[in-house]
């Protein structure tokens, strides 16, 4: 099996497990998207207003919740160091462990996301977009967060300097993704918006490996 | 100079005020971690020469 | 190029400095005076009345936020391609003066927006992409901060900083487009009546020499400060 599958299902397995990504960061966006409506009132007019955003803004932060050891568990146990060494270049690796957090988080919350539609009264032409949007956006999300994991690797306490780094960096994503909502939901043409989001992921997946694996090497004192 | 701002001046004056609040505080702040490392510096030094 | 590396020595950096730092000083001060002097000479002008004011210190405020972000990403480009000596001293030296000029920008844009539009926050193009611009020189200085080894906190905040930079121009266009999307306000542009181009130009160039100034000062106290440390280790 090619290194890069290797490296793929490995950390797939070790985020599927009990206590692991997946299971965290499906939680966490179901309960934001809970605690909205009783922050904002139950008037289902607009709640599926706000549908939208609520719901990429909460997709965003539960992707967020696991990248801070997307790099960082290999780099404590000294994996990290091996798997630079190895015959796989260090951009394929952070690529690798970006489809992986993908895999593992993006993915399940973008399944998830019609059902908490539902609960925003969101008509199914929007939800719809929501679903796909998120489908598009959120490997963006992994990948630039992938950055901004390398960048503070060795941190102790990074955890927190992550979002800050990241999301103002993300702030395209969300604006088209959940514009392509609103856009939907008054019943105009969202093709644009969704473009725009398209390039904005496919821009972020084809180039961050790059500066992910930079920051590798210089964190690991290359 | 005209300083007749009518009903503005409840904008015009904060603005004024705390930019001139915050650009006069950034530089006495700069020249006072100036003068800091000057003087570090300088006590460093001489302790170094009276060493060796 | 050449140039650039002369001065990358930093005994040459602060004789250099050493020379330019009561012109710029004095420079600035002598072009806020007089901008500030014309400024207030001017009349009231046609559409914004006395509030036209406001737009010598957030125009140039917001020019700086910008501008020193672009500085602070060559430096950075100087540091992790050339491996320039200086620049990353230079790059986080410019830093808060660049936060602290974004601040400004967002507080007089504020300040420009309530009698213009009725409220003292409006979501357009310019002032959120501002807030963003925010976060990310705090991010950039919490990374500074946050990492022990200088070396590697140098090469990850450039790596950052240019990050950022690719992102800036994205970040801008996304929010013009969302700002058309959500009936956005459009900031009063056109153009400015031509007695009061002087005075902005001005204005401009005091806080632009103003920041040169300060930022010189800070990357020779950063010289003093690493010439400390290597001391207090030898003895």
């Amino acid at each position: 099996m090619s290194p890069f599958v290797t490296l793929l299902s490995r950390d797939i397995r070790l985020a599927a497990r009990s206590g692991g990504s997946a299971a965290l960061a499906l939680s966490f966006f179901a309960l934001v998207a809970t605690l909205m409506p009783l922050g904002v009132g139950a008037d289902l007019h607009l709640l599926a207003r706000i549908a939208g955003g609520t719901l990429w803004v909460a997709a965003v932060l539960a992707a967020l919740l696991s990248l801070d050891r997307l790099f960082q568990g290999d780099f404590e146990d000294g994996s990290l160091d091996l798997i630079a060494l190895s015959p796989l270049p260090l951009e394929l690796t952070a690529l690798a462990k970006i489809t992986a957090h993908w895999l593992s988080t993006g993915l399940p919350l973008t399944l998830l996301s019609p059902l908490l539609a539902l609960l925003f009264n969101l008509p199914p032409p929007a939800t719809l977009m929501l679903f796909v949007s998120l489908l598009v956006g959120t490997p963006a999300v992994s990948a630039v967060g992938a950055i901004g994991a390398s960048l503070t690797l060795s941190l102790k306490r990074g955890g927190l300097i992550l979002p800050l780094i990241i999301l103002p960096l993300l702030s395209p994503a969300v604006i088209f993704g959940a514009g392509a909502v609103s856009l939907v939901l008054d019943q105009l043409g969202a093709q644009n918006a969704l473009g725009l989001l398209a390039a904005f992921a496919f821009a972020a997946v084809l180039l961050s490996p790059f500066a992910a694996a930079a920051s590798v090497r210089l964190n690991l004192g290359g | 100079m005209n300083f007749e701002m009518g009903m503005y001046s409840v904008y015009i004056w904060p603005a004024y005020g705390i930019s001139a609040v915050m650009l006069t505080a950034a530089t006495l702040w700069t020249l006072w971690t100036w003068r800091r490392a000057k003087t570090k510096l300088a006590a460093l030094e001489t302790r170094g020469k009276a060493k060796a | 190029m050449q140039f650039l590396f002369r001065y990358a020595n930093p005994h040459e950096f602060m004789r250099l400095s050493g020379r330019i730092l009561p012109f710029a000083a004095i420079g600035a001060a002598l072009c806020l005076c007089v901008g500030l002097f014309l400024g207030f000479s001017a009349p009231p002008d046609y559409q914004q009345g006395r509030t036209v004011l406001i737009l010598f210190i957030h125009v140039p405020a917001a020019t700086m936020a910008m501008g020193v972000y672009g500085a602070i990403a060559v430096c950075s480009l100087l540091s992790l391609v050339w491996r320039h000596p200086l620049s990353d001293i230079a790059a986080r030296a410019a830093a808060p003066l660049g936060a602290l000029f974004t601040v400004l920008g967002l507080i007089t844009g504020s300040l420009w927006g309530k009698p213009m539009w009725g409220t003292y926050w409006v979501w357009d193009a310019r002032l959120t992409s501002f807030l963003l611009l925010l976060f990310i020189y705090l991010g950039y200085m919490a990374l500074w901060n946050a990492m022990e080894d200088e070396t590697r906190a140098a090469r990850a905040t450039a790596i950052l900083a240019l990050v950022g930079a690719v992102n800036i121009p994205i970040i801008k266009f996304s929010v013009e487009w969302w700002n058309t999307l959500h009936q956005g306000e459009s900031i009063v542009s056109g153009k400015l009546a031509p007695v009061f181009l002087a005075p902005l130009l001005l204005m401009m160039a005091g806080y632009g020499l103003l920041f040169v100034t300060l930022w010189m000062i800070r990357i020779r106290t950063a010289i003093l400060e690493r010439r400390a440390r290597t001391l207090m280790q030898a003895n």
